[in-house]
């Protein structure tokens, strides 16, 4: 599509980022005393229904209706952001399997927002209808279903989905035409790859594992990544420090809370040069990534005051904002 | 042969016309796409992203000047057609071709301006005069062009 096209929408996108929550509102929740200033400090923002509701979980989850109600209505075409629903499809696909294969219902485990919901999920799965599910999902849905029957291994199921949902996001970077969807699909699969990497290596899984799980990106080698994670927390760093992710390693020295810090950083500086794009699908996307980090650093708040963390422990947490 | 010398300088009108207002129409449509879009966000700003939206307008002006001091030189617009030779005609053509391409080219670069300055007006209001020089530059070129256009137009001897 030509990026002109964009024009009426990154402009409208340029209006909204001036709502988006910045360091200084950061600043201003992490002083409130309690959840509940926090809660007025957001509504004052215009953050939640309207009605003035302080419940929190109804307020984020409006907010992120909120993102995906602007981009609906800007965006000349919705197949680009598929990619960014990914995690949210085979969350569901996970879902499922699970629900099916244990037959125990439960409730508020699907997301809705995206190409497959909940309820149709659960019965491609009940109905063994793996045809009908997208590209090699399907493959993947079987043997995730089967493993599990059979196994009863719940994380081996977890990570046969997983990896195909990396597959997918990346085959998508692969297939795009915009340059920003490129970027996320690669950094992406290559910060999971690490996260996999370092979670292996400290519940010490074995190098096989490591491989099965990890999906194969431009910018990591996973064969040398699990081997490094193999070896020791040491080698991984040693490895990173070699790649283009070299601060993660730092992140990793530091804490395990920094480490997961910096992963979604990476991500916030991936789309941060789509702030001076005044063309192409670029500025929409960062929106949608922008929306979906901050609502995430918001609630990481809110718990933290919730629960009577010390301030330290959340601001070890908090996530730099888009803007 | 003298019908031809008139086609020609006719052409030459046209194209100053037809080429500078395509470049404008382009440019004021892709800047006025990004002031709809602020201003469905905030219409406190539609008198700042109106002017930018307008900047590209100018080109159109510019080959409506010339188009008329064509249509003057050769009388057409006295009522009676002058006498113009091929030569001439031609020349009338070579005339108006500045303003044409540098109207069409600089219309719509200077549109997609307008339109990244518009962003700066949705998250930066106070930075308007800033905001209106980039766009401003571009009609530097546009207004070159008008001088070069309207000056050999002007010498050409009927």
């Amino acid at each position: 599509m030509n990026d002109l096209e964009y024009t009426y929408a990154v402009a409208r996108i340029r209006a909204l980022e001036t709502s988006l929550i910045s360091s200084t509102d950061i600043e201003r929740l992490m002083a409130c005393q309690d959840e509940e200033q926090c809660l007025q400090f957001l509504s004052e923002k215009g953050w939640g229904d309207g009605t003035g509701s302080m419940d929190a979980s109804a307020m984020l989850t409006r907010e992120e209706e909120k993102t995906w109600e602007v981009i609906d209505d800007v965006a000349p075409d919705l197949s680009v952001f598929d990619v960014l629903s990914y995690p949210k499809l085979y969350h569901n696909l996970k879902a499922a399997i699970k629900e099916v294969c244990t037959e125990m219902e439960n409730k508020n485990i699907f997301y809705d927002d995206c190409a497959i919901p909940g309820k149709e999920m659960l019965s491609i799965i009940q109905n063994k209808e793996f045809g009908r599910l997208p590209g090699k999902m399907g493959e993947a849905a079987q043997e995730a279903y089967e493993t599990l029957l059979h196994t009863r291994d719940g994380q081996l199921c977890d990570v046969i989905v997983d990896r195909a949902a990396l597959d997918a996001i990346y085959e998508a970077g692969q297939k795009a035409d915009d340059e920003i969807i490129r970027n996320y699909a690669e950094s992406t699969v290559a910060i999971a790859d690490i996260k996999i990497a370092v979670r292996s290596q400290k519940t010490a899984k074995s190098l096989d594992f490591m491989k099965r799980a990890m999906a194969p990106c431009q910018s990591v080698n996973v064969d040398q990544l699990a081997k490094a994670a193999a070896s020791g927390m040491d080698a991984i760093r040693e490895y990173l420090l070699g790649t283009t992710y070299a601060e993660g390693a730092q992140a990793l020295e530091d804490s395990p809370s920094a480490f997961e810090r910096w992963c979604d950083n990476r991500m916030m500086e991936t789309i941060r040069p789509q702030k001076y794009n005044s063309f192409s699908v670029g500025p929409l996307v960062a929106y949608a990534l922008a929306r979906e980090n901050e609502i995430k650093t918001v609630r990481i708040i809110l718990t933290g005051k919730q629960n009577e963390f010390p301030d330290e422990a959340i601001r070890e947490r908090i996530r730099e904002m888009y803007v | 042969m003298s019908q031809l010398g008139i086609v020609y300088a006719l052409l030459g009108a046209a194209v100053a016309v037809f080429l500078s207002g395509a470049g404008s129409a382009l440019g004021v449509g892709v800047a006025g796409q990004a002031a709809s879009g602020v201003v469905s966000e905030d219409p406190s700003k539609f008198a700042k992203v109106l002017i930018l939206q307008l900047l590209p307008g100018t080109q159109g002006l510019y080959g409506l000047i010339i188009g008329f001091v064509t249509l003057s030189k050769i009388g057409l617009l006295g009522g009676g057609a002058a006498e113009v030779s091929v030569q001439t005609g031609l020349l009338i053509l070579a005339a108006c071709l500045p303003i044409g391409i540098v109207g069409l080219i600089s219309g719509r670069s200077q549109g997609k301006t307008a339109a990244a300055a518009i962003g700066i007006i949705a998250k930066k209001p106070d930075q308007f005069g800033k905001a209106m020089l980039f766009p401003a530059m571009v009609e530097t070129y546009a207004i070159l062009a008008l001088l070069i256009s309207f000056l050999a137009v002007s010498a050409i001897q009927i």
